[in-house]
């Protein structure tokens, strides 16, 4: 086990260099001059040009920014904006507010898609089962801005229960309205998951013989039939964890949620080398490492499961 | 009868947490009721408002787009400002006289202080404007000061021009006779005076800037990167912007959108933009509080003189021929709804002098049989074949208008014409200055082009886009009576000899059409139930010392 997970993070070290390698390329393929559109309309004199340049290094061919760039990394300097912040700042400020819409988002998907997906298995075929699957068809087929901008008029301007935007207090209080809208549009998948998880188990012997043993239901449902249930929907949320980390990026920009997904959007647009491909790198890096805990959950789960 | 325990307790544990939701957000606002203005006003009430992140730290050298200027504006005062109509009016000035038409005289009022108790004197300004103009330093606005006597693009070099006198006192000799328009320039925010302690650690100042204007930073700190800016009424301004609340919180939204989601939300004060999607509506929805006036942005298309069929005689007639074949009234309507107004000159109505119809302006109406008819003269010289393309930024909101003239083109004239996209503003800009070994741009569309004034003259609008070889001459245009029209003008003591000037250079314009005036923009925005006395200046940003707030 010990040996497995060894090698599942050395296998990060390739992972890092070549995804840097390839994101800063990307960036530095980019058309068009960064420094010139910092100007504006009223472009500068030459030798202006030359010396914001100098600044950047963009005045260096490719493979010696890359060389300083990476250089800057192993002193733990991930370089600096174009406004003069250092990336790290923008980071440590931005990470830990996606962090939390993320976990909200999550918690709030988990909760709703085993409860509802279960009481959908326990009446397959019922009334109840059928409005459940049409709820849950028409939170897949509603793309993620639609609910957003839905639930921004109906929820916070008309209703006024909560603000329509997030700003500066993003605390977990805050967040609850881009939580919800995130959780409904990952909800969807989570519940069938479930839904099919569950029916599946109610077909195994052991429940057979837990009913006729004579179990009531209450003792049946969460001892034997639940534990097994939640196995590929809890690989699932967490998987979906991943994914939300790097980027809630329609969802921060039309609640003005100043996480990472905003920021890389601004910076993109920006052509600013430093912060795309520092934030591209963490993200690979925490994808990779959530997925890695998301196997070793799996094994952890199910004894079935071993890894060499 | 299990099913009805657990359905009743799931209905009720839903209405539980639905409850406990609407109480957990914070701050909840109520559906904003018709009462109005009535009752006291809030002497220390914060004016909330919309802003962007500053693409730069808060230093007025390097400040030159709206994120930073806006925060500039209130936390800075230079030798004068601009009121609501765009007139300069002294601020840390006494006097700023012009003696001959390269220098000037500036004298500062006695005991202004920065805010951390240091006086204002004639050194702050005088280093202030050197510090931006040194090469070494890299800062954005260096141009500014590219007229005063001393100045070196090319390297590091004292700016003799500004001769101190005494302690508050200085003059400023400029290289070309343009003491005219200088003596306007003043108020923009590159020529801001920079306490002493600016100068130790210029980085450290500008995320704590130290300033002298109408309002304060709240404290250290009160810059939230990309969330907001704090800022409260400064009381050791003394000029003549009073403020009439207790401070502005600047919100930095990544959308306009959000921005009017907030508004409609009572969640924000007052916003200077209104999103694309909601321009149609936001008149109806805001009625008293919906801002629509004009603004100091003109815009166009321009076509180089190297695009092939666009030069000579044969040039003249093509640009007099599309310019007519546009028909500015309909799409300002149906596509802008109003939010445009079509232009009759080159600059704008909220200039002294500006928006007024020149000689030769029935170029810029919409005439189909005219239009027809200079074309086909110029297909005898030459015939036109290919697409008409104008280039855009698709990251800015152009794609619509310029689809909308094309189509006019398209369907006036017969011929092919298009938009062509450019991926962004960067991108864009890289094309139309491209040059070739000779130093001949090579782009050969039209490319959409346009100018928001920087200080309230019309010089601003005319100088850095057509005079030969100016900074932003996208079409590399030359006219000899045009340079000497618009040198006499900004040399020219009498005001109205000015204008005059200025009206015959514009007329001179309207033969050649080195770019297609299309529209003055509007400034569109709007303000909650809350303020009153909300009014744009002549920059399109509220005087947000004048507004004030009702006692909840």
């Amino acid at each position: 086990m010990l040996a497995y997970i060894l090698r599942r993070v050395l296998q990060l070290i390739p992972v890092f260099f070549g995804s840097t390698l390839l994101i800063y390329a990307m960036v530095f393929l980019m058309p068009g001059d960064p420094i010139l559109a910092l100007f504006g309309d009223k472009p500068p004199s030459e030798a202006l040009l030359a010396t914001v340049r100098a600044q950047y290094h963009l005045d260096q061919p490719f493979l010696v920014q890359y060389y300083y760039y990476m250089l800057g990394i192993f002193q733990g300097d991930m370089g600096t904006t174009f406004s003069g912040q250092s990336v790290n700042a923008v980071l440590e400020r931005t990470l830990p507010v996606t962090g939390r819409l993320a976990v909200m988002a999550i918690g709030i998907e988990f909760l709703l898609s085993i409860i509802v997906g279960t009481i959908s298995a326990l009446r397959k075929g019922k009334a109840s089962d059928h409005v459940n699957l049409v709820v849950s068809l028409i939170f897949l087929s509603m793309p993620i801005f639609v609910m957003c901008f839905i639930a921004q008029y109906v929820f916070a301007i008309q209703l006024g229960w909560f603000r329509p935007t997030v700003g500066g207090q993003n605390d977990w209080g805050d967040l609850w309205l881009p939580a919800i809208v995130l959780g409904l549009s990952l909800y969807a998948t989570s519940m069938r998951l479930m839904r099919g998880s569950v029916l599946d188990t109610l077909n195994q012997d052991w429940v057979r013989t837990a009913y006729s043993k004579g179990l009531p239901g209450y003792r049946v449902l969460p001892v034997h039939v639940l534990r097994n249930s939640l196995i590929p929907v809890i690989t699932n949320s967490a998987t979906n964890f991943g994914v939300l980390l790097v980027g809630a990026t329609v969802t921060e920009y039309i609640f003005n949620i100043p996480g990472v997904g905003n920021t890389l959007f601004a910076a993109t647009l920006k052509h600013e080398g430093p912060t795309i491909v520092s934030f591209v790198t963490v993200f690979v890096i925490l994808y990779v490492l959530v997925n890695l805990v998301v196997d070793l959950l799996y094994g952890l789960l199910d004894p079935r499961i071993r890894y060499a | 009868m299990k099913r009805n325990r657990i359905a009743l307790a799931s209905a009720a544990l839903l209405v539980a947490g639905v409850t406990a939701l609407a109480g957990c957000s914070s701050g909840s606002t109520p559906k904003p009721s018709g009462d109005s203005g009535s009752g006291d006003v809030d002497a220390t009430a914060i004016i909330t408002t919309n802003g962007s992140e500053p693409e730069n730290a808060l230093i007025p050298t390097n400040t030159n787009e709206v994120g930073g200027g806006k925060i500039l504006d209130s936390i800075f005062a230079g030798l004068a400002y601009y009121d609501g109509d765009g007139k300069l009016v002294n601020d840390m000035a006494q006097d700023i006289t012009v003696d001959s038409p390269t220098t000037l005289t500036v004298t500062l009022k006695k005991g202004q202080k920065f805010t951390d108790g240091s006086e204002v004197k004639a050194d702050n300004f005088i280093k202030a404007w050197n510090w931006g103009a040194q090469l070494s330093n890299a800062q954005l606005n260096q141009s500014w000061f590219a007229d005063i006597v001393g100045f070196n693009a090319e390297a590091d070099s004292e700016l003799t021009g500004l001769k101190k006198t005494d302690d508050y006192s200085f003059t400023i000799e400029l290289t070309s006779p343009v003491a005219n328009d200088f003596a306007t320039r003043l108020g923009y925010s590159a020529f801001y005076p920079l306490p002493d302690v600016a100068f130790d650690d210029m980085k450290a100042f500008g995320e704590n800037p130290i300033g002298n204007g109408p309002y304060k930073l709240a404290g250290e700190g009160a810059w939230q990167h990309d969330v907001k800016i704090d800022l409260v009424k400064n009381d050791d301004y003394q000029g003549d912007r009073k403020v009439m609340n207790g401070g502005l919180t600047i919100t930095f939204y990544a959308s306009f959108d959000a921005a009017y989601a907030d508004l409609q939300g009572g969640n924000v004060d007052v916003i200077d933009q209104i999103p694309e999607s909601s321009l149609a509506v936001y008149q109806d929805e805001l009625g008293d509080r919906a801002v629509n006036q004009p603004a100091a942005i003109f815009q166009s298309f321009t076509i180089g003189e190297q695009v092939a069929h666009f030069s000579g005689e044969e040039g003249k007639l093509r640009r007099a021929a599309l310019s007519m074949a546009i028909n500015r009234d309909e799409i300002t309507d149906k596509v802008f709804n109003g939010t445009r107004t079509p232009a009759v000159d080159f600059t704008s109505p909220v200039i002294d002098g500006g928006g007024e119809a020149l000689d030769g302006g029935d170029v810029l109406k919409f005439n189909p049989d005219e239009a027809k008819k200079l074309w086909a003269e110029a297909d005898k010289i030459s015939p036109w074949s290919g697409t008409f393309e104008i280039a855009y930024n698709s990251d800015g909101p152009h794609q619509v208008w310029v689809d909308a003239v094309s189509n006019s083109i398209k369907n006036t004239l017969g011929i092919d014409a298009a938009g062509k996209a450019y991926v962004d503003f960067a991108t864009l800009r890289a094309d139309v200055n491209k040059r070739d070994a000779s130093g001949k741009r090579t782009i050969q569309t039209a490319n959409r082009s346009g100018w928001q004034a920087d200080y309230p003259s019309l010089y601003n609008f005319l100088f850095p886009l057509y005079a030969t070889g100016a900074s932003s001459n996208d079409g590399d245009y030359s006219n000899a009576d045009v340079d000497k029209l618009l040198a006499d003008g900004a040399a020219a003591t009498d005001e109205s000899a000015a204008l005059a000037d200025y009206k015959k250079a514009q007329e001179q314009l309207l033969t050649d059409l080195p770019a297609i005036p299309l529209w003055y923009q509007n400034v569109n925005g709007g303000f909650s139930e809350d303020v009153q006395n909300v009014t744009f200046g002549w920059n399109s940003v509220p005087l947000y010392y004048e507004i004030t707030k009702s006692k909840k």
